[in-house]
């Protein structure tokens, strides 16, 4: 598959959300303003990048020589705690304004399922070549950014609607539309081959 | 602590998938038969159960700065082991959940409930404790996944269960009916609750609020906003700044 169309399926096709299941904590729990929904999907895109390219190093420059693949799960997780630490201090100090508007959204990335599972498939799917894991990786997180920016934009007036019987309000109702979203999301089942 | 309470208090009152609503993406994800649901609910008890004891049992050694590196190795270690377990002993199981297992490093009802109770109480109840909340999602993964099971394929547990003209809705077990499933049983839970508290005469609870609060691992993440600021707290800002 050509990075182009690897990097289209990754946003459409197999939405790290709507079709993965993977991130849906931040995607229901920061996706009531879309102002905030923007800043997490770009600190998302920033964090999964990285963290796919030092974790696809981790595991074939490190693990894979001394055989030990067993151990991925706990190298990648602390990979990435690191990461984000670093990304976190380096931005502070190089790009204050980035900073100030991706600042407060890195810490919380480190536990999200997105950015482990994004390297997990990587390890899975595309082994043999960085650039790939990279697309994916950008691809996976555009999607993520695409969706929850979405999700904002419709939360923003389902919070005003009154008529929402109470059991439904906030949370079941947002599941319910992120059905519904996926929904759409199945049409582009098929546009990849 | 009255011992029966501690799981009573995992499975019903504060349910980490139908009341704390976390962990969220494994439930979506694997509810797609009961089978699979019972399967991920063992395991990520079997992961918190025993991460509860040994982060209990560590407690005074741990500084108080650096426990939530230490709370994911520690998750991790035991996330490795599971995962050993399950591929050597259930080749299917290792097959269907697939990437979830892994995942379990970062299911949010690990570690907040490291953060939230094993770190402040001592073996035994954090034990009962990771008994009762693993309990809580396995029963919740389940029945979802009957639920879906039967509505998608005319099964529950893999025995065929329905008539012979049913017609299986292939969608609830695609991925727009897990989030479609979870939202109407969070719903009818909601609903069940404040049934319950109705009739008891006591004031209903009111509805989780919106994002983080909502969140049991709120303490957590603000806990790794470190020095620059807790998280919630400066999420405040941004928000009332868009708002205004």
């Amino acid at each position: 598959m050509s990075l182009l169309l690897l990097f289209l399926d990754a946003i459409f096709v197999h939405n790290i959300l709507l079709s993965r299941f993977l991130g849906c904590c931040p995607f229901l729990g920061v996706s009531t303003k879309s102002e905030t929904a923007k800043g997490m999907g770009v600190a998302v895109i920033f964090v999964t990048v990285l963290a796919a390219v030092a974790t696809w190093l981790v595991y074939n420059l490190v693990l894979v020589p001394l055989h030990l693949e067993y151990l991925y799960t706990l190298s990648f997780i602390l990979v990435i705690a690191a990461l984000v630490q670093f990304v976190e201090l380096a931005l502070k100090k190089i790009n204050p304004t980035l900073y100030k508007s991706l600042g407060i959204f890195l810490p919380l990335i480190t536990t999200n399922c997105a950015v482990l599972g994004v390297a997990v498939l990587n390890m899975n799917e595309h082994a043999d070549s960085l650039l790939a894991a990279a697309v994916n990786a950008l691809g996976s997180s555009a999607g993520f950014l695409l969706a929850i920016m979405l999700m904002a934009g419709i939360r923003e007036r389902v919070d005003r609607n009154d008529g929402i019987p109470k059991c439904l309000q906030g949370l079941p109702i947002a599941l319910v539309t992120a059905g519904l979203m996926s929904i759409a999301f199945m049409g582009f089942t098929g546009i990849i081959k | 602590m009255n011992p029966f309470k501690l799981i009573k208090n995992g499975i019903v009152d504060e349910n980490p998938t139908l009341v704390q609503c976390i962990g969220l993406c494994p439930t979506l994800a694997v509810s797609t038969s009961a089978t699979n649901g019972i399967g991920m609910g063992i395991a990520a008890t079997a992961v918190l159960i025993g991460s509860n004891m040994a982060v209990s049992a560590i407690r005074r050694f741990v500084p108080d700065e650096i426990r939530i590196p230490i709370f994911i190795v520690v998750i991790a270690g035991f996330v490795t082991v599971v995962q050993l377990l399950i591929s050597g002993f259930a080749p299917a199981l290792d097959q269907a959940l697939g990437i979830f297992i892994p995942l379990i490093v970062v299911n949010c009802i690990i570690l907040a409930r490291s953060e939230a109770f094993a770190f402040k109480n001592g073996l035994v109840a954090s034990a009962l404790d990771g008994v009762g909340m693993g309990l809580g999602f396995t029963l919740a993964l389940t029945s979802l996944g009957a639920v879906r099971e039967l509505l998608g394929n005319g099964t529950v547990f893999d025995i065929k269960v329905t008539p012979d003209g049913f017609q299986p809705a292939l969608l609830v077990i695609l991925a727009p009916g897990g989030f479609i499933a979870l939202g109407t049983f969070m719903a009818l839970f909601r609903r069940y609750q404040s049934w319950v508290a109705e009739r008891r005469g006591l004031s209903v609870p009111e509805a989780a609020d919106e994002g983080c609060g909502a969140c049991g691992a709120a303490a957590f993440c603000k806990a790794t906003g470190g020095d620059g600021g807790s998280v919630g707290d400066s999420i405040g800002p941004v928000t009332g700044g868009s708002a205004g």
